[in-house]
């Protein structure tokens, strides 16, 4: 087999894993609430921007704005859902679908007012390892393996433990976790934070490998849709793996066309599957 | 007596307005058009985030035709109209066979925009990319359906906007629009007394893709230089949702009063502002759309007549109206509510 | 106890309960009967807070209930076995257990109770691993039943136990209530199943159109031409 196929599925699949990290944000937000952050990508831009400022402007050691952006971003995820999907939470999907749609616009406007649509770059070069003549990039190296174990994290974290199982029950019956002492609105409130810790961390992993500017969101934001479509709204193992499928037609088209036709044929891909089988994948 | 005033201001408009501000009145009813075509669809729940696609497919089939084989627009555009709503057919029989609602419509229809903008973006060889495309200029051409002089685009944007309006009221006024309704309120009860569920939505759909394509060739021979993310993509199509929502996507005259506002909106920043507060419009708008979701789901339209309606009932008994009920706001189905109104 | 003083509530511009008033002493089994829609359901979901009380009082050991959360009525001691069931179904019988659990104090106990819980139930502990949504209608019911007592709560509402259960079933969970209340608890029984039902509880209430319309010891309301007639088929 082609080396440098080899090597594109291999990129693809470590880019798999922030896309994974993401899906696993918006899923458990999904799951749970039953709300879309149509913004989800855009918060992870704020969180860039945050490292940007914090390591490249004002000289922050980058570990120590890594947590800042993460606690940052987690609080914005909070304040989004107290000011935002609270109030719309009993109305129709399309109300919440436009509220969040309105923070789209709202943080790309806001952050094109504040920064200007320069691309920022954090400057950390990190080196492109060679392994059996292939190329791999460190940076994406270390995201595929934080991804990996910020999942692996989430799962412990939902399967043992009392808020945990508390949020799988949340999302299975909302109501009647109440009989059992558990506020729902606190629930939802640290579920909003986790998945915005979710964003900060891709954030992180992100800002070592890209630059940010204020549209970066539009550029994988539907791509993280379409993979949680695909694993199946909700489905937060369906979410996972459809990450590493989407990720893999992206790396593979790239190699074989352009990266931008990869998208293309992931944006088809979906949607010719979304014909055969709404539900998903693997529909709960 | 509106109506008067209404026709003698849009006759004379263009003898007395400056030509700058007749640009932005061009602009404003073209768009206005797009947003009414989106409508068709919105008002009855079946919210596209995709169109577009449609817009984008709309502007750039006939100006690359144009710019590469000389192809009139008389004929691009016809064309570009039948490609979107091939793609609009493509698309939307699988999805309503299946029954993908909600948010899954959603994100399908913002894939599909999206595929759209990318494919351009990829094309750049032929398209320009991200660059842009600007079409060849002749000067004054009907052939070429360009016009340097604003008036004659003026009287092409009053018509377009007006054939919008009709078609809505067509569609308002028909039997199709109860079953719609009725579709998307309950679409299996509806299955259940013999609407023709598919053929109701496919046929909103065809003509709003249709009407949207065309609003976006009439953009793109308009202002001559197109650009994948301005007619197309995610944001355009958000743009699209936003305007018609904001006006009042249940009104005949909403989305073109989203329009107005809009579009007033971006002009009166950039004036007041100039180039230094790129994005304040749009951060505006987000905050907009934000509030008027949770406080004004009916639009600014929506809400006026509400209260009009509330206003007269406090003199009189209220009757039910063509459209919109007095009994706790506006009755909406399966979309946008009123807080306390039936939803579905 | 538990008492609830001209209690109204209802849906919207629908109402349920028309100045409901009962009691309920410790260590006592009380019924609720009454026919489909009488607001037995809302009666129970009042007092456990899932749905305001529009005016009245409620009280538990003194204190006032009526404007708690429902989250918080937990923390009084106030177990509610929802009508239906209502268990999560793709968590396992454990981790059902576990949310019954949840509030500070009954985590503490955790396993204390898991062990008093399971001998009540040995069905339970051979199941403890499957997934609660796979498991027959009685077998469901006795987990909810479960699920309410990992709270260690004083008073248990059980909003119709034995809806939807074949007879052989039903009489094990009227067993069962025997059984809770031999262990020290009170227990208040919203049922459609007047015959069985009044076999367990000392009191019973009937309720009609979401107002009491008769209250007396089981045996009087045994006796009772009218409930005989309406509600036992005699």
């Amino acid at each position: 087999m082609d080396i440098y196929l080899v090597e594109a599925i291999i990129n693809g699949i470590l880019l798999g894993g922030v896309l994974a990290l993401l899906a696993l944000g918006l899923n458990l937000i999904f799951g749970v609430m039953d709300v879309v952050w149509i913004a989800y990508a855009d918060i992870v831009m704020c969180g860039m921007y945050a490292i940007y400022f914090l390591y490249a402007q004002y000289g922050v050691p980058l570990p120590l704005a890594f947590i800042i952006a993460i606690a940052g971003v987690s609080g914005l995820g909070v304040l989004v859902h107290l000011l935002i999907i609270a109030p719309v939470l009993d109305s129709p999907p399309l109300n919440q679908l436009l509220a969040t749609g309105g923070l789209l616009f709202f943080l790309q406007s806001f952050a094109t007012l504040l920064f200007g649509t320069d691309f920022r770059n954090i400057g950390v070069r990190l080196p492109v390892l060679e392994i059996a003549s292939m190329y791999v990039s460190f940076a994406r190296l270390i995201a595929f393996a934080v991804g990996l174990i910020g999942a692996v994290a989430l799962y412990f974290f939902l399967k043992r433990t009392y808020v945990g199982t508390a949020i799988r029950a949340i999302a299975q019956d909302r109501e009647i976790v109440a009989l059992m002492g558990i506020d729902q609105r606190r629930i939802y409130i640290v579920v909003s934070a986790i998945g915005g810790a979710l964003a900060g961390l891709a954030a992180c992993l992100l800002a070592l490998q890209y630059d940010v500017h204020p549209f970066i969101g539009n550029t994988f934001g539907p791509v993280i849709f379409i993979i949680c479509v695909l694993g199946g709204l909700g489905n937060m193992i369906g979410g996972f793996i459809a990450a590493f499928v989407i990720s893999q037609i992206i790396a593979i088209g790239g190699y074989y066309a352009s990266t931008e036709l990869s998208y293309v044929l992931a944006f088809t891909f979906f949607i010719v599957l979304m014909l055969i089988r709404p539900r998903g994948l693997f529909a709960p | 007596m509106f109506l008067a005033a209404g026709i003698v201001v849009l006759i004379a408009l263009p003898l007395v307005a400056p030509t700058y501000f007749l640009h932005l009145v061009i602009q404003i009813l073209i768009w206005a058009f797009i947003y009414t075509a989106w409508s068709l669809m919105g008002r009855f729940g079946f919210v596209s985030f995709g169109h577009g696609a449609f817009m984008g497919i709309g502007a750039y089939v006939p100006a690359l035709l144009w710019g590469y084989w000389d192809v009139t627009p008389w004929l691009g555009i016809p064309l570009s109209v039948m490609a979107s709503v091939l793609l609009a057919v493509i698309v939307g029989y699988p999805c309503f066979r299946r029954k993908v609602v909600g948010h899954y419509f959603a994100l399908v229809t913002l894939a599909l925009s999206q595929v759209v903008l990318l494919s351009l973006i990829a094309a750049r060889d032929i398209t320009g990319g991200s660059l842009g495309f600007t079409q060849k200029t002749v000067g004054h051409s009907w052939y070429a359906l360009q016009f340097p002089e604003k008036g004659y685009f003026y009287a092409i944007a009053v018509l377009l906007w007006l054939a919008g309006l009709w078609v809505w009221l067509w569609i308002d006024r028909g039997i199709g629009r109860e079953a719609l309704e009725a579709i998307s309120e309950d679409e299996d009860a509806a299955a259940a007394v013999g609407i023709d569920v598919m053929r109701e939505k496919m046929r909103v759909t065809v003509i709003s893709a249709a009407l949207t394509a065309l609003g976006g060739a009439i953009y793109g021979q308009y202002v001559m230089y197109l650009n994948p993310e301005t007619v197309s993509g995610i944001s355009v199509s958000l743009q699209i949702v936003f305007a018609a929502i904001l006006g009042g996507v249940y009104s005949l005259f909403g989305p073109s009063v989203g329009s107005l506002l809009t579009l007033s909106l971006t002009e009166g920043l950039r004036v007041w502002f100039g180039t230094n507060f790129i994005g304040a419009a749009n951060t505006i708008y987000g905050i907009l759309l934000v509030l008027c979701v949770i406080f004004m789901p009916q639009g600014v339209v929506g809400t006026l007549q509400l209260i009009r309606l509330r206003r007269r009932s406090q003199a009189k008994p209220a009757a039910a109206q063509d459209g919109v009920t007095a009994q706790d706001g506006v009755t909406a189905k399966g979309g946008v509510t009123a807080k306390g109104g039936v939803t579905t | 106890m538990l008492s609830l003083a001209t209690v109204s509530a209802g849906y919207g511009s629908f109402q349920a309960l028309f100045g409901v008033s009962l009691e309920v002493s410790r260590g006592e089994a009380v019924g609720v009967i009454g026919p489909n829609g009488a607001g037995k359901t809302t009666l129970m979901r009042v007092i456990s807070g899932i749905l305001p009380m529009r005016t009245g009082a409620m009280t538990f050991e003194g204190r006032p209930i009526g404007g708690l959360p429902a989250h918080r009525v937990v923390e009084q001691g106030i177990a509610h076995v929802p009508e239906n069931r209502r268990l999560f179904p793709r968590l396992s019988v454990e981790e059902n257990l576990r949310m019954g659990a949840f509030i500070p104090p009954a985590r503490a106990r955790f396993s204390e109770q898991l062990d008093w819980v399971y001998d009540l139930f040995p069905r339970l502990k051979d199941r403890r691993k499957q997934l609660a949504g796979t498991m027959s209608g009685g077998e469901q019911q006795m987990c909810a039943i479960a699920r309410a007592l990992m709270s260690k709560p004083k008073v248990l509402l059980m909003d119709e136990p034995s809806a939807g259960l074949a007879p052989l079933v039903v009489a094990q969970v009227f067993e069962l209530v025997r059984k809770i209340r031999a262990e020290g608890l009170t227990v208040l029984i919203v049922e459609q199943n007047v015959q069985q039902v009044l076999e367990v509880v000392d009191r019973a209430y009937l309720l009609e159109v979401g107002a009491i319309k008769l209250s007396g010891t089981s045996a009087e309301l045994k006796g009772n031409s009218f409930i005989r007639e309406a509600y036992m088929g005699l």
